[in-house]
């Protein structure tokens, strides 16, 4: 039995473990930049979570059960998440068993958790969070499966690896069908990440936030994992959109320099992928909440655009 | 006189298909651009639908225009077709540079550039799109089984963008927008003709250049008709023609 | 003489741009269309001697079924034009147009003559789309004409619902070309109609029928078929009389023309009854639906609009029921509705111009009033219902027959649907003619010749079919078989 793909798997798990807090660290020094701030460094995420872990854990008094076990099933998920984007290599043991839907649905168990640790205190502002937290997951996710539809309909797989693959070698340069996934793609992500147009991820502001109104009670080890894996979510959304729409680079061929190679490439494609997350966080104002329907609806719209252009054009 | 003359011009057939050898991989290659500037033009029909400023409106008509011309000249290029590249260059100075730069003064003219129009149920709008989207598939499906041309699969995307035009002008109730509904209903009727037929007659095309130029002015008068006489765009104010009394 | 009957209303047309509001406009506008009708007779004496003809490089052509329709044209529109000289003069004096608006209304009013017939007379299906738009547009300004809310509000709505309409019929039209191109190659010779209707047989069926459902509603709006009619009453009692009267009287006959022309190439290409149940579908809905309305309408213009609804409803109902008897039944209606509908609408022009109001309530007395006015109202409505001896009763007797023998289910609707229309309107016009004279009714100096004319016509055809006329029919029902 070859033992190379399971090395492979374990380097990437640790890889997205690592490289999370730089990215986030990354996009904030970007964003830093643009704005003429000083920047605390691209370090300053590890810091944070260092300092997060050697605090002590201060529950309140009615936290049930729910409360103690999410930050670990949290951070559970995005670790297995992170095994099963094919980033080092095509070849990864999890991502033949587990497929895009299975993916969908582990960031699914994440939020569905999460949202139950928000209102499991009783404060208003967990339950006010939860609230909206789920009006963004009822809009995005049937628009986020929608997107991968049409990707899995052109790739005649749901299997990551296989579609990595088949856009790997097909000649069509210019897909419809493509194209209209990927627009859908950018403004999902935007919303199940909290970046700006949805949520604010700087700002604890009361009448804006979603995402940290949900965690506002977590303190010590709990709020490490929890931020963590949100680290690891921006990161794997910005790997699936590599993989997805521009997998030049990821390895195919089983070796290690082939590895080596597209690490290199990963880097990179993150490191421009901050860029544009910078860029559009910069041109744009956080909206309404109550304009969100219309934002996600246009990202629903263009994930069908993307499926029927796919059967109507190609 | 014999045969048509109107056939006889430089630009007509003879001249044409003997000149260029594709080969398949150009072929391939030209249809895909053809089909990515086609969801284009389906993606600006779909903007202009929910596109609420009426500055937005303009410039999205405006792009769709532009794809469109340039999706009649590389069919052209491919097809050997040369008449169609007088309907490019028509359909560029006609919707892309003379009708916004009316609309635009218009509306300057007007003061009504920042107005923002109420749109009831964005996402139901939508679906009902979508839904357009699909039933112009199933009508053009003969029509697709027939054709043997590049082009044929982009038919749907031209019947939809007739659709979502006519749902424009039903859905929205300023004068302006109903005029671009209409211009955008016009524009999918174009690229119908490119991609069923490889264009129209010339003679025919003409014609219908020029009955939108002249129907650019009458709905120029009119907007200030309607503008002196309620005071506003809103066609919803116009409603005393009733039934029964 | 074909490219004269063309060109000559151009001409008038640039002419009375540029002679705008003077006094004589009227006479010229007169002048003009006399011209053009002298012009359609001596067309029509050539197709009579040597049949149907092409011409202008096959880009102009004559047959029986347009011919007639292209005298009737230029007919009604030069009496129009006799009768709008006093009708525009006393509007301009009540200042209800101004300067700008009677340049606009006399060079518009020759565009459109010119846009009709070239739509009547054109042999390619393309310029026939294009020309019918043409007479949309020239129109659309002189039913806002008057400036005010609603008659602005009715020509908008006519610009927009008859220009997204007619967008359709152009789909339909570029499918059409798709099916052409493939038996008569590419060009413009695969939208010439003689060609087409010549290979009609080996056009696709199925893109055939897909395109005459586009047709259909295109060209459908035009005629004003429920449910595609809302523009028609707006439009068509919004605007000046005149208009009104070369509205109900003839764009809705061509635009019935065109849909025939195309009917013609789809059974060809078919070779079942498809388009003619179309056709019968929404005739029968307009007949029944227009009669009702009838019923309920306080204005007088839009009343007779309605009236045209439900006559276009019996054209296109017999159009599409097909056979020898209903549609020479069909052709004839044409003729008769468009002069007998004239003639109502200028009286009727006469009739508010005398009470200033269209409110059929404040309409009385218009026998003691004005005779003729009066007389002229009354004969035209027992015409327009169907009362003998009217040429209508002629060829509404014709096409009911045809039904009884070929859709015996369908003669109890239609029937029906003559029946309300009958009743309605002959209610009104008793309440508008007889009586006493109203106090605030002015006596007016009335155009006689166009009413008289019209009517004698109407009343000479229910007696007497003319030699010429009668072969011209048949030929266009062999043609339309």
């Amino acid at each position: 039995m070859n033992v190379y793909p399971f090395i492979t798997e374990i380097l990437q798990i640790l890889l997205v473990l690592a490289i999370s807090p730089a990215f986030v660290g990354w996009v904030r020094a970007l964003k830093c930049w643009s704005q003429g701030r000083t920047t605390a460094g691209m370090l300053q995420p590890y810091r944070d979570i260092m300092k997060l872990f050697a605090k002590d854990v201060f529950l309140a008094e009615n936290a049930s059960w729910i409360f103690r076990f999410t930050p670990y099933l949290v951070f559970g998920t995005a670790v297995l998440a992170g095994g099963i984007i094919p980033m080092l290599s095509v070849d990864l043991p999890l991502s033949a068993t587990a497929d895009v839907i299975v993916l969908v649905a582990l960031f699914a168990i994440a939020r569905f958790f999460t949202t139950l640790a928000g209102m499991d205190i009783g404060t208003a502002f967990g339950g006010m969070g939860s609230s909206r937290e789920m009006t963004i997951a009822s809009l995005s996710e049937p628009a986020m499966l929608m997107a991968i539809f049409t990707i899995s309909l052109a790739a005649r797989s749901t299997s990551l690896s296989q579609i990595v693959q088949v856009i790997y070698s097909g000649q069509s340069v210019l897909r419809p069908s493509m194209a209209f996934a990927f627009l859908a793609f950018v403004l999902i992500s935007l919303a199940e990440t909290g970046r700006i147009p949805v949520d604010n991820p700087a700002t604890h502001l009361e009448l804006t936030m979603i995402h940290e109104a949900m965690i506002l009670e977590y303190s010590g080890r709990h709020l490490a994992l929890i931020e963590w894996a949100g680290m690891m979510k921006l990161t794997l959304f910005m790997a699936l959109g590599a993989a997805l729409f521009f997998p030049w680079g990821i390895d195919n061929s089983g070796s290690a320099a082939g590895a080596f190679l597209s690490l290199v490439f990963l880097l990179l494609k993150l490191a421009a992928g901050g860029v544009v997350l910078v860029l559009i966080e910069t041109g744009l104002a956080k909206m309404r909440l109550f304009r969100l329907t219309e934002f996600l609806g246009s990202a629903f719209l263009m994930a069908t655009l993307g499926m029927l252009s796919f059967f109507i054009l190609e | 006189m014999e045969g048509n003359f109107w056939s006889l011009a430089p630009w007509g057939r003879g001249l044409g298909e003997g000149y260029f050898q594709y080969s398949d991989m150009n072929l391939h290659i030209a249809a895909q651009i053809n089909s990515f500037l086609a969801a284009l033009v389906l993606l600006t029909a779909f903007g202009m639908l929910v596109q609420k400023r009426v500055y937005g409106l303009i410039h999205l008509f405006a792009w769709q225009g532009v794809f469109l011309s340039l999706n009649t000249a590389i069919v052209g290029f491919v097809a050997g077709k040369h008449h169609l590249y007088i309907s490019s260059v028509l359909t560029l100075s006609l919707k892309v540079v003379l009708l916004p730069y009316i609309l635009h003064v218009l509306i300057n003219r007007l003061r009504i550039r920042k107005e923002v129009e109420t749109i009831v149920n964005i996402p139901m709008t939508m679906m009902i799109g979508i839904a357009l989207v699909i039933f112009s598939y199933h009508l053009t499906a003969p029509v697709r089984e027939l054709s043997n041309l590049v082009t044929r699969s982009t038919l749907a995307v031209a019947l939809a963008v007739v659709m979502i035009g006519l749902l424009m002008m039903i859905t929205r109730k300023h004068a302006v927008t109903q005029i671009i509904g209409f211009l955008a209903l016009e524009n999918g009727l174009f690229f119908a003709a490119t991609s069923a037929t490889y264009g129209m007659p010339l003679v025919v095309e003409l014609g219908v250049a020029l009955d939108v130029l002249i129907a650019a002015f009458i709905f120029g008068i009119f907007f200030f008709h309607i503008h002196t006489t309620f005071d506003t765009l809103d066609v919803d104010q116009m409603a005393r023609l009733k039934e029964g009394d | 003489m074909l490219l004269i009957l063309l060109g000559v209303p151009l001409g008038a047309a640039a002419t009375l741009a540029f002679v705008g509001d003077r006094k004589f406009a009227p006479e010229i506008n007169i002048l003009g269309s006399a011209a053009t009708f002298m012009a359609g007779i001596g067309l029509a004496v050539e197709v009579y001697m040597q049949g149907p003809m092409l011409a202008g490089g096959k880009f102009f052509f004559v047959d029986a079924f347009n011919v007639y329709l292209s005298v009737l044209t230029a007919f009604v529109s030069m009496t129009t034009a006799i009768f709008s000289r006093r009708y525009m003069r006393r509007e301009r004096e009540h200042g209800r147009v101004g300067h700008v608006g009677m340049r606009f209304y006399h060079a518009m009013f020759q565009l459109f003559i010119f846009a009709m017939l070239l739509c009547l007379l054109t042999n390619n299906v393309g310029i026939l789309w294009i020309s019918m738009e043409l007479a949309t547009l020239s129109t659309v300004l002189l039913v806002s004409l008057y400036r005010t809310p609603t008659a602005i509000e009715a020509a908008w709505k006519y610009f927009i619902l008859c220009g997204v309409g007619i967008a359709q019929a152009l789909f339909g039209t570029v499918l059409l070309y798709f099916a052409a191109e493939k038996v008569l190659g590419e060009g413009g010779d695969a939208l010439l109609w003689t060609n087409l209707s010549r290979v009609s047989g080996s056009l696709e069926p199925t893109v055939l029928s897909l395109a005459f459902v586009f047709l259909m509603v295109g060209y459908g709006t035009k005629v004003g078929l429920v449910p595609l009619h809302n523009w028609l009453p707006d439009a068509h009692s919004e605007g000046p009389t005149p208009i009104s009267a070369v509205l109900s009287g003839l764009l809705l006959n061509i635009a019935l023309y065109a849909l025939v022309r195309c009917k013609v190439l789809v059974d060809g290409a078919t070779q079942t009854h498809h388009a003619g149940n179309i056709m019968m579908g929404f005739g029968l809905l307009s007949i029944i639906v227009a009669a009702f309305s009838l019923l309920r309408q306080k204005d007088i213009k839009r009343m007779f609009s309605y009236s045209s609804i439900e006559h276009m409803g019996i054209a296109t109902f017999a159009f599409g029921l097909g056979g020898p008897i209903a549609t020479f039944g069909a052709l004839l209606h044409m003729l008769v509705h468009s002069l007998a509908k004239s003639a109502i609408f200028f009286t009727v022009g006469h009739a508010s111009q005398m009470h200033r109001t269209q409110d059929m309530d404040r309409i009385k007395g218009l026998f003691r009033g004005s005779p003729l006015v009066g007389w002229g109202l009354m004969l035209g409505v027992m015409a327009i219902v169907g009362m003998p001896p009217f040429g209508i009763f002629t060829s509404e007797f014709l096409i009911l027959t045809a039904t009884m023998k070929d859709a015996p289910y369908l003669t109890p609707f239609l029937l029906l649907g003559l029946g309300v229309a009958f009743a309605a309107l002959i209610r009104r016009v008793q309440s508008m003619t007889a009586g006493e004279v109203p106090p605030y009714q002015k006596p007016l100096k009335v155009a006689h010749l166009p009413v008289v004319l019209h009517l004698t016509l109407v009343l000479a055809l229910g007696f007497y079919m003319p030699d010429f006329l009668n072969t011209w029919f048949h030929t266009a029902v062999e043609l339309l078989k």
